[in-house]
């Protein structure tokens, strides 16, 4: 620290510095991307849409389908709900988890996260056996209501595909508004409050408006995340709904229509940039700089009766929504009939899976499943909330850097709004020569996971970096403190939290992803979801048993993650 | 430069983890007897295969110590995202050996020519049926057949009689209980439909497409894929939750439900409809890939992979039957496996001339 302070001081007015300064940041993730996102990207684009050299357009004519455009609609329609629904149910558990303390809080915060992580299918597991026709939820009913037949069908319904997009993406909203939310000074409501404004008065025209940048931010990777959505559709939404992601799979992986895959992708890809363009233009309208406040000072235990029935409700929605599902499949895992016949509470399929099969050259041990798994996830930490850092700091900077700002802000929003296999194949064409033959290489993983988790790391650090107040830095700076220093001593304490948020969102990324990790040609090094695909893979009752027991681990070993990062401190920075 | 340092960290520590993996965890450890660190490194034989490709770690390390190799397998997703991968990548291929390509992917791999004619000697021992590229680009390791699964327990259970081929499924008896996967997005739910277009064809009083129409007014279900078929519908293989108690799944399911069950069953808990032409064979092929690294390594073990030893241990990892007829099969298939004797025909170059139309008709009958 003491020699950064001093190169600090050395080169701090250097005209060459500062130039370098300002670029720097930008460079490392332009190049990142340039290398490992729009090179690969383009090679398969062209590839498929002008296989001899010559651009062939006649795949564009048949995108003009009903078929396709009805395709194109419920994408939109369906994310559209998804957002929507999320959001609304949301908000008001990041008030609650932001402005109240209660008991086992950060342990329902951390289980909040865990859907993300858990493989479509064994979610698919989950919600059949809570609310499936012959579920938990329908046979109580049927036994409450004297019924001989179950009275709820979500089945192949959209219904129960908006569901799993609230229980994957609630956590986006909790914790990216939640954070923000945090560090609001109370104050400021209870002067309107004092000035005579209702409760509902106050929180709209004081606390919404300047929550609306966090807000934002959630809405869009909740919409994004949705409009991209695969496995949920396939797997819960049925035969009968497709989104383009869902397309872009059947005519790639199907029927090897590269043009239409191509020209359906490049669809995906220009929706995603426009709706970033227009984030971008409303984000810079609303962001102001505000004085935030430690989360210590914003935060109490709910003393009065509403406020307990308020934190109570909200914790309540946590719990039937989100954990219910969970505690299902743990419940599963620990049923065994061949302990207790009948099905009672066994650790044969936990077992079963310590049990070395040393006869097959692919049983993966859970300890190296979970070794992987935990491997890849910190590079992809590292990897990203280092970009992220730089990568926010220039689409913050507002003067000289602004130009490139704008640049790549929804640039780095794109790699979530490209379909997994689309990108999978361009590594396969792109990164075929050295020194770039990544193609076989464990790292290409971690690049791909970067990838998708640089949006979330800075989505979450940018409302946090633009509400810091200007004068703070220019005091700062005025008392002679470098940039460097400037930016260490007065933004890093501000934004490492949400640094923190955007780190378990990397964390958890990496450790479920699974469409791009399957697509990539892999020497043996399994993940954990891979290990639960390849049990689900056969049949067997002690397979499923077994996939079952490495999901509940899986969610094991994230909400520990989630909480050991959660604890982390950075540096000897105080807790913000 | 702290926090650089701690970000920097992550990255190596994790890297790190990843790194020690092979050598730590490895089945096989290394050969360090003396001889071997006097001899040169071992040659590399790599092969890309599909996500479901199994063997036991003895059977790739005997071919290893008789030949001095090192085989590396490169998993690349489910068989059409491996064979798009394999032909998208013919100037620098990822790989010397290609596993995993059906009969129903064959004319698309062989029209992509990735591969390199092998006349094996161990094609002697492979009968001629399932030899379907007479110039031998891609020859045949292993068949399987897909077909309908049904839950003996739940038939016995309801003292109805279980379904004895196809025609049935469309009597009102069966009504509702049937489970299919999409062929748009499911190998063996595509595999059915082939089954059902060989049956019946696509002219005549009563097309393939009148048997789907009959199959739908019967309360079919169809279902993404074979997980969620038979884990998630299947009274069976579910936790309970399943309410249908005929599924489409393999031949080989049978013994594998026996081989994994949690308590040792006297009999199979389900059983395969069999019926001359209800099943579809699926035949599953391995080749050299064009720009091999080393030929003549890459054909040892194209021959190993043919020859008794690994074809032996095929049942038991893939579920498939061996396609080399010396092969001897494990207890639990002699004993519980049934080889359908007629399974349906369907030529393997009309199935890729035709697969996007028979599917889509498919979808207006059934999905629409």
């Amino acid at each position: 620290m003491h020699a950064s302070h001093r190169t600090g001081r050395a080169w701090g007015h250097g005209e060459r510095f500062s130039t370098v300064i300002v670029w720097l940041p930008a460079l490392l993730p332009l190049l990142f991307l340039l290398l490992f996102y729009f090179y690969p990207l383009v090679s398969i684009l062209t590839l498929s849409l002008a296989p001899d050299g010559r651009l062939s357009l006649t795949a564009l004519g048949t995108l003009f389908t009903p078929y396709h455009l009805h395709t194109l609609w419920f994408t939109a329609w369906q994310a559209s709900l998804s957002t929507l629904l999320t959001v609304g149910l949301a908000l008001p558990g990041a008030y609650v988890f932001a402005r109240y303390d209660f008991p086992a809080k950060s342990l329902i915060q951390a289980l909040t996260t865990v859907p993300f992580v858990l493989p479509t299918i064994v979610v698919a597991l989950a919600f059949t056996a809570l609310l499936g026709r012959r579920g938990l939820l329908n046979l109580a009913l049927m036994a409450l209501l004297r019924l001989d037949q179950p009275p709820l069908d979500l089945q192949y319904t959209l219904s129960i595909i908006l569901l799993a997009h609230v229980f994957y993406n609630y956590t986006l909203v909790l914790r990216i508004v939640g954070t923000h939310w945090a560090n609001l000074d109370p104050r400021l409501e209870e002067a309107a409050r004092m000035l005579g404004a209702g409760r509902w008065r106050a929180f709209r025209l004081v606390t919404l408006p300047l929550l609306r940048p966090a807000i934002g931010a959630a809405a869009l990777l909740v919409f994004v995340f949705c409009f991209t959505s695969f496995g949920v559709i396939l797997v819960l939404g049925g035969p009968r709904f497709a989104t383009l992601e869902v397309e872009i799979y059947r005519q790639t992986v199907h029927y090897l229509n590269l043009p239409l895959a191509a020209a359906l992708s490049l669809i995906q890809i220009g929706f995603t940039l426009a709706l970033m363009g227009a984030y971008t233009r409303l984000q810079a309208r609303t962001t102001l700089p505000l004085d935030l406040r430690p989360r210590q000072t914003t935060q109490q235990r709910p003393r009065h009766w509403r406020e307990r029935v308020i934190v109570g409700l909200n914790v309540g929605i946590v719990l039937l929504l989100l954990v219910s599902p969970l505690v299902a499949l743990v419940a599963r895992s620990l049923t065994s009939s061949a302990d207790v016949p009948g099905g009672g509470v066994s650790l044969a399929f936990y077992r079963q899976l310590l049990q070395s099969r040393r006869d097959s050259a692919f049983y993966v041990p859970p300890a190296m499943a979970v070794r992987n798994s935990v491997g890849f996830a910190l590079a992809t930490v590292g990897l990203s909330v280092g970009l992220g850092l730089m990568a926010a700091v220039v689409l913050d900077r507002r003067g000289s850097g602004q130009g490139l700002g704008r640049l790549l802000d929804p640039l780095l929003m794109l790699p979530l709004g490209t379909s997994a296999v689309t990108l999978g194949l361009g590594y396969i064409v792109a990164l075929d020569e050295p020194p770039l033959d990544l193609r076989t290489s464990p790292l290409l993983v971690v690049l791909a996971h970067t990838l998708v988790a640089l949006p979330f790391v800075v989505r979450s650090v940018l409302p946090a970096l633009r509400s810091i107040n200007p004068h703070l830095r220019e005091a700062a700076a005025l008392l002679g403190a470098s940039p460097w220093r400037v930016w260490r001593e007065v933004d890093l304490p501000i934004i490492a939290r949400s640094a923190l948020v955007g780190a378990v969102f990397a964390f958890t990324v990496s450790m479920g992803e699974f469409g791009a990790t399957s697509l990539i040609a892999r020497p043996e090094r399994p993940t954990m979801p891979i290990a639960i695909y390849r049990f689900l893979g056969r049949p067997g009752a002690s397979n499923y048993g077994q996939a079952l027991a490495m999901s509940t681990l899986l969610m094991l070993v994230c909400t520990a993650g989630f909480l050991v990062i959660e604890r982390f401190r950075v540096g000897d920075l105080g807790e913000f | 430069m702290k926090q650089v340092k701690c970000l920097m960290s992550c990255v190596l520590v994790g890297m790190l983890m990843l790194s020690g993996c092979r050598s730590a965890d490895s089945p096989i450890p290394p050969p360090t007897t003396p001889t071997s660190l006097a001899s040169p490194p071992p040659r590399v034989v790599r092969m890309m295969t599909h996500d479901s490709f199994d063997i036991s770690a003895e059977t790739i390390a005997v071919f290893e110590a008789a030949y001095h190799a090192q085989v590396e397998i490169l998993q690349a997703g489910d068989t059409g995202v491996m064979l798009n991968q394999a032909i998208l990548s013919r100037d620098h291929p990822l790989a010397d050996v290609l596993y995993g390509v059906d009969n129903t992917l064959l004319s698309r791999a062989l029209a992509g020519d990735i591969f390199e004619a092998y006349n094996s000697p161990l094609l002697s021992h492979i009968p001629n049926q399932l030899i379907l590229d007479p110039q031998h680009h891609a020859l045949p390791v292993d068949y399987g057949d897909v077909c309908l699964n049904y839950d003996r327990g739940w038939f016995a259970e309801q003292g109805l009689t279980p379904p004895a081929n196809l025609e049935d499924l469309v009597k009102p008896e069966y009504a509702g209980l049937t489970v299919v996967e999409n062929p748009a997005t499911s190998s063996p739910g595509l595999a059915f439909l082939l089954a059902t277009i060989g049956h019946w064809g696509e002219s005549g009083s009563y097309t393939y497409l009148d048997y789907w129409t009959d199959l739908r007014k019967n309360g079919l279900l169809v279902v993404e894929g074979w997980e969620d078929a038979y884990w998630g519908q299947f009274t069976h293989g579910s936790g309970g939750e399943g309410d249908r108690p005929i599924v489409v799944s393999y031949a080989s399911s049978p013994p594998v439900e026996v081989h994994f069950a949690e308590q040792p069953f006297e009999e199979a808990p389900t059983a395969a409809v069999v019926g001359a032409g209800s099943c579809f064979r699926q035949i599953e092929f391995v080749g050299i890939l064009k720009g091999a690294q080393n030929r003549e390594l890459a054909q040892a073990w194209v021959d190993f992979m043919l020859d008794r030893t690994f074809q032996e241990d095929i049942p038991l990892h893939m579920f498939m039957f061996p396609a080399n007829r010396e092969a001897v099969l494990p207890e639990v298939f002699a004993q519980f496996a049934v080889i359908p004797e007629w399974p349906a025909e369907v030529d393997y170059a009309a199935i890729e001339a035709n697969r996007e139309t028979w599917v889509q008709a498919w979808t207006e009958v059934v999905l629409r």
